[in-house]
């Protein structure tokens, strides 16, 4: 552990943007940010990071698949 | 007279389990393309993801009545497929909890860190990094995380599911799906880099 104001804001980084610090917390991680780039494009990576993951893993459902779960419904009669 | 009151009870009764059933089948296929995502992420190939995910809607409109309406339909499901991940046996080889030690010790800046400093530039712009990662890249780095990291990052960040519901889901604590979700992260950051270095 160090005393660097930029280790410290790494170490907030999972827990802001999950929305898990508290109030006190996303001040500080947010005036630390405003005034340091160097973090603040490290926030921006992780923020894109997370959409292209889940962007670059969904896979569509195949149709045929689709169309077995629709016919397992209970038939009306 | 008084004999046709009960049956016409009755068969109200029946109409409205009837209808019931019919809306919870028709709620719970318009969220199949959201329980086949996650599931084709959990289990290792598209036949088993699919056979998992047939098999869920299976259970589900069997035991539909256990399902308490208004409550998370799609975390229901969820919880059915893990289940029945597990009854299949896929789960027997436990993944030592101690793979990519590396990954624990690096830092949540690492990834940024070490593509941008393949890249000319000081400080590049976060697309510029991440246009060093393919997609198969992406599906190979998560494929590679022990599963039970990979679980919660699945149902998180994948899946959009809260804390509370991949816990409820998965039967642990929402304090280890925190701290599963914390560490897997870095895995799976340590291996994008090792993946964009391949």
């Amino acid at each position: 552990m160090t005393d660097d104001p930029c280790d410290k804001c790494e170490e907030m980084m999972q827990p802001y943007l999950d929305g898990t610090l508290s109030e006190q917390e996303v001040l500080e991680a947010e005036a630390h940010l405003a005034g340091c780039t160097w973090c603040a494009k490290r926030y921006k990576f992780e923020e894109r990071l997370r959409h292209y993951v889940r962007v670059a893993v969904s896979e569509p459902m195949p149709p045929e698949l689709k169309a077995k779960l629709a016919a397992l419904r209970t038939p009306l009669t | 007279m008084s004999e046709s009151t009960p049956t016409a009870a009755e068969s109200r009764r029946l109409a409205q389990t009837a209808r019931d059933r019919v809306r919870f089948e028709e709620e719970a296929l318009e969220l199949s393309d959201q329980v086949y995502r996650v599931a084709r992420r959990l289990v290792g190939s598209r036949e088993e993801a699919e056979d998992l995910v047939q098999q869920t809607y299976e259970r589900a409109f069997r035991s539909w009545q256990q399902y308490t309406p208004g409550t998370n339909l799609r975390a229901w499901l969820l919880r059915i497929l893990t289940n029945l991940n597990i009854d299949r046996g896929r789960r027997v080889q436990r993944t030592p909890q101690t793979t990519s030690l590396d990954a624990n010790e690096q830092g949540d800046y690492f990834l940024y860190n070490r593509l941008s400093s393949q890249s000319p530039d000081e400080n590049p712009d976060e697309e510029r990094v991440l246009e060093r990662l393919s997609q198969d890249n992406v599906v190979d780095a998560l494929a590679d995380v022990p599963h039970d990291f990979r679980d919660v990052i699945v149902l998180v960040d994948i899946g959009e599911f809260s804390y509370a519901d991949a816990a409820q889901i998965l039967d642990i604590p929402i304090g280890t799906v925190m701290s599963r979700l914390h560490r897997g992260r870095r895995i799976l950051k340590q291996n994008l880099a090792d993946e964009a270095a391949a």
